[in-house]
């Protein structure tokens, strides 16, 4: 596949402010788990936040191709810049967009879009993980509003969010069927913050526990109809993983770049670094498997993008490019041997960012359960 | 001052997953790994103290297969001067009881003041080896001590008793204690008295040596099983009130309130 | 062909791994968030006889062979990498190549104090511009009547911080190349010498990482080690014993590693039943036993080969540190996959032994120099 001219100049745009803005932000935001406001104002107004979302609803009017691109950029500035501009303009704002109904949209796309609040998506429990149909958090209907009791964990963003997407089943013992999908705001009585988790990587987002209890919300919040929720979240889970498998390539390619610099400009026994055959095949090797990982989203973002089927090749995408993303942030650093372990060069940063990838929305090994059975047909 | 103290080789179950084996009456081994028993290790300990303080010998027994030497190795290494295991491939039907026979016969010839045991074995939990082989010795014993003040002739014992008690005890030597554990801090091996105590020989008393015709048997194993799993666990769902209100119907119907 | 322990090696696995569980295992958290050099376990170490496992008892060592100091570094480094390492390196970096190219006065001398924690170990080889090729070191020793002048500076020396004897290497003669590199004994009390910035590293952080820099440093004429001129042959003779050190670490942190991730897997469910009922899951940790038995074997072979006295045994030490590290970093991602988004989290012990490993493959010589030394050996 070639770029279009229209894409390619949106890359240019956005790779300008990556590394002009986002990549001076980086080494500070892991270090002080600090989360980068600034910079989610500044990619509100560089009109980052709804790419794929109609200009009516506040978006630009792109497609999921230039939002993938997006993504990838940040991501190879600043991982934890890349995951919080992930879950808030695709995870947040997906479900709202493809189920919502229009008073929705024009209540939490339109801010969403623009940038002017928070979004974020709830659906991992502390016993639902990779099972999404878990779910232990309930929802009852009481007259006009719902009363949510559970916990959500490992949530992106769900500290600093002003929206919140998430799943809520009526009855567990329903599975898939008894689930709905919801919209809370923040400050919404009996919706309370839990832990933050401190984690090895992608310091400067936030993920965070949140806690309902006999929390209300009004009728209209929920989208979709209800037991719509399974449903819900797989589809935003579909280009759930578009957004991390751009992370991970990201990720790999931040990475990979710096390794690049440093071979072409450091020495060993006289000789530069690049220079010696085991080190060319080294990026060779990661240079062919970056840019198979590239095709695979690019992929998955056009499929999107012309309505079609996109579960394997999105699954492949994620599943890919979180591998080789390891690998590639794992030779990054042995290219530049102990150096690469201490915090003056960033690729330690980035094999514990890129270390995510395999987990989140749906670990790898589900991801082959998942490839298998579109291809097994079962 | 001459200590025997009498140590025991026990799988540890304390973390894995246990088994009964095809007899019905053990358990699965194969898996498992060995180590002393716990309060055996405070005994030896406390007998490492007082021979640091008195001077004298320490003299470790036990009763079992070949590896039972790798646990004999680990207390000398640890301070003991003498080692016996007492071959158990040649008895049959082990009972506390007939553990203590066969011990008194292997160590009524030794001299010794003080002979210490571990007040429980983790593997069987009878609790009956030491008093029975005082008895057999017809020497005083003192059971779950915790803490000892000894001179050459008599010792000051505190046995620790339910409900946070403690008894003193005066008893003459020589005597038996079963030791408690808490009573010290166990040291561990240092690798140079390891690697003497690897050299070291191991005294290896057999069938022929014991007196076998006279040894009995009080009790039997039946059967070994895990007790089956009782359906008393419910998970309480809806929404606070629910739950509460579903416990209180629960509390009501086992007459609990 | 025996692959029975002896009844000392045995016994000392025992012991060590009750140690390192007690003692070592509940500091392992602690001291990897705040970085800081665990003083007390290592005074632990120095009384069981850990801080000179091979050393000759004369000098106030332990006198066991090789292949029980890998087992000893495994036991440690199973409940904590930081703990390993430093052990490790007191005792192949530090009190072996006093050991094998000392004088009578200087194992005298240094190996007790080494022994018994009194100092602290540590060797000076890496600089900031010569990693890998460690003949491109800049660090000179010029002799001025009774004393040699040492200046440079050394990077990434483990136990710096905290150590009082230091093994260190430098050119006594640029011209002849890697036949004029020397090794020098140095007291942390030499005028000239300071410690510089200290590293903060992404895993095995307790390790008092620092620079050193020697700044027209002083030092006594008979702290030579060796001859001039045979600084080379000790630093890669030197290396080959430590590999075996770091192929154990490499097994410790993995079997750890498979440990936590094998009782994770019974308890967490998932779909209904517990995942380690998965294929998936059985798939990993079948390998992950598998990597971690193959590791031990080959790493237990090169104390081996040590112990047999064989002269050149630099192809089964590289095989063992290379092919042990290299699935540590695979068996310590798996366990973190079969974890989750637990695993990514610091309340899990699977996240420290993920970024512990990582170093394996980088120090004292990275993977990539291990398979030169390989391939070097083979087609000789």
């Amino acid at each position: 596949m070639i770029l279009s001219e229209k894409h390619l100049k949106f890359r240019e745009k956005v790779r300008e402010f990556a590394d002009n803005v986002v990549a001076p932000r980086a080494k500070d935001l892991d270090l002080n788990s600090e989360f980068p406001y600034d910079l989610v104002k500044k990619m509100g107004e560089m009109e980052l936040y709804g790419l794929f979302v109609p200009k009516k609803y506040g978006g630009a009017g792109l497609d999921t191709l230039s939002y993938a691109i997006a993504v990838e950029e940040i991501s190879r500035a600043c991982g934890s810049t890349g995951i919080f501009f992930a879950a808030h303009s695709s995870l947040a704002v997906t479900p709202i967009y493809q189920a919502g109904n229009e008073s929705q949209k024009q209540k939490w796309l339109i801010p969403l879009a623009k940038g002017e609040k928070i979004g974020s998506f709830g659906l991992t429990e502390p016993n639902s993980g990779s099972d999404a149909s878990a779910t232990e958090t309930i929802v009852k209907l009481v007259e006009d509003e719902y009363i949510i009791n559970g916990i959500k964990c490992f949530i992106t963003s769900g500290h600093v969010a002003d929206i919140i997407v998430f799943t809520a089943t009526k009855d567990p013992s329903l599975h898939y069927h008894g689930i709905s999908a919801f919209v809370v705001e923040k400050g919404t009585p009996g919706f309370i913050h839990g832990k933050k988790e401190d984690k090895m990587g992608l310091r400067g987002s936030i993920t965070s526990e949140l806690i309902f209890e006999d929390c209300k919300i009004p009728k209209e919040n929920l989208l979709g109809n209800e037991g719509d929720g399974f449903k819900i979240f797989m589809q935003t889970l579909d280009s759930g993983r578009i957004s991390i498998g751009a992370l991970a390539l990201g990720i790999a390619q931040g990475a990979f770049d710096y390794a690049v610099k440093f071979v072409k400009s450091n020495t060993i026994s006289g000789k530069p670094l690049y220079k010696h055959q085991s080190i060319q095949s080294t990026i060779a090797e990661i240079g062919t498997e970056i840019e198979a990982a590239r095709l695979l989203i690019y992929q998955a973002a056009e499929l999107k993008d012309a309505g079609k089927p996109l579960t394997k090749v999105a699954a492949m995408g994620k599943y890919y490019a979180s591998l080789i993303g390891m690998k590639a942030t794992n030779t990054a650093i042995e290219l530049h041997g102990m150096l690469g372990l201490t915090n003056k060069y960033p690729v330690e940063r980035f094999i514990r960012d890129e270390k995510l990838m395999e987990i989140g929305e749906g670990t790898s090994e589900i991801q082959k359960i998942v490839i298998a059975r579109q291809i097994l047909g079962k | 001052m001459d200590i025997i103290v009498c140590i025991k080789r026990v799988p540890q179950t304390a973390e894995a997953d246990v088994t009964i084996d095809s007899s019905g009456k053990d358990i699965e081994k194969d898996r498992l790994s060995f180590d002393m028993n716990e309060s055996d290790s405070y005994a030896l300990e406390e007998a490492v103290l007082l021979k640091e303080k008195f001077g004298g010998t320490i003299t470790v027994i036990s009763l079992g297969y070949k590896d039972t030497e790798d646990t004999l190795r680990i207390a000398l290494a640890k301070g003991a001067d003498n080692a016996i295991r007492i071959k158990a491939e040649d008895f049959e039907l082990l009972d506390g009881f007939k553990t203590a026979q066969i011990l008194k016969s292997s160590i009524s010839d030794l001299n010794y003041d003080l002979i210490f045991t571990g007040c429980i074995a983790t593997d069987d939990a009878y609790s009956q080896v030491g008093v029975a082989l005082a008895e057999l010795l017809n020497i005083p014993h003192a059971s779950l001590v915790i803490n000892i003040d000894t001179s050459e002739e008599r010792a000051h014992v505190h046995r620790e008793l339910e409900g946070g008690l403690m008894e003193h005890l005066d008893i003459s030597l020589p005597a038996l204690c079963t030791i408690q554990t808490g009573i010290n801090e166990p040291r561990y091996a240092s690798l140079i008295a390891i690697r003497r105590a690897a050299k070291k020989e191991i005294k290896i008393i057999g069938q022929e040596e014991i007196e076998k015709e006279n040894l009995l048997v009080n009790t039997q194993i039946e059967e070994l099983f895990i007790p089956p799993k009782t359906k008393e666990v419910e998970i309480l769902t809806g929404t606070p009130g629910e739950s509460a209100g579903k416990l209180a119907a629960i509390f009501k119907e086992k007459g609990l309130c | 062909m025996n692959f029975e322990l002896t009844n000392d090696q045995k016994m000392l696995q025992t012991e060590v791994r009750k140690f390192a569980e007690n003692e070592l295992a509940p500091l392992a958290p602690e001291i990897d968030v705040s970085g800081e050099f665990p003083k007390e376990s290592i005074k632990k170490c120095a009384e069981l006889g850990l801080l000179g496992i091979f050393v000759p008892e004369k000098y106030g060592g332990s006198e066991f062979d090789y292949v029980s100091l890998a087992i000893a570094i495994e036991e440690i480094s199973r409940a904590c990498a930081s703990t390993g390492i430093i052990v490790a390196v007191n005792n192949s970096l530090c009190a072996y190549p006093i050991m094998q190219f000392g004088t009578e006065e200087q194992k005298q001398k240094y190996l007790p104090l080494l022994c018994s924690g009194e100092k602290i170990g540590a060797i000076g080889i890496t600089e900031p511009n010569a990693g890998s090729d460690v003949a491109a070191m800049e660090t000179t020793a010029v002799l001025e009547g009774d004393h040699y002048i040492l200046n440079g500076t050394k990077r990434f020396i483990t136990n710096a911080g905290e150590a009082g004897i230091f093994v260190v290497f430098a050119y006594t003669d640029k011209e002849l190349k890697h036949k004029g590199m020397s090794a020098f004994i140095v007291d942390r009390e030499s005028p000239g010498f300071s410690l510089g910035n200290h590293e903060d590293l992404m895993g095995i952080r307790a390790t008092a990482n620092c620079e050193l820099i020697y700044e027209d440093c002083k030092i006594p004429k008979e702290n030579l080690l060796g001859e001039e001129g045979q600084g080379f042959y000790i630093c890669m003779n030197t290396l080959d014993v430590s590999r075996i050190d770091i192929g154990a670490q490499a097994v410790g942190i993995s079997q750890s590693a498979l440990d936590e991730a094998v009782k994770y897997s019974k308890e967490r469910v998932a779909f209904g039943r517990p995942i380690c009922k998965f294929e998936m899951i059985q798939n990993m940790l079948a390998e992950m036993a598998t990597q971690i038995h193959a590791a031990r074997l080959i790493v237990y072979y090169a104390g081996w080969c040590k112990d047999k006295g064989m002269k050149r045994f630099s192809k089964e030490a590289a095989m063992a540190k290379y092919y042990a590290a290299n699935i540590s970093v695979d068996v310590t991602r798996k366990a973190v996959q079969i974890f989750g988004g637990y695993g990514y989290s610091k309340d899990y012990t699977v996240e420290r032994l993920y970024r512990d490993a990582k170093i394996l493959e980088l120090y004292e010589g990275t993977s990539e120099i291990q398979k030169v030394v390989i391939a070097g050996e083979l087609v000789k």
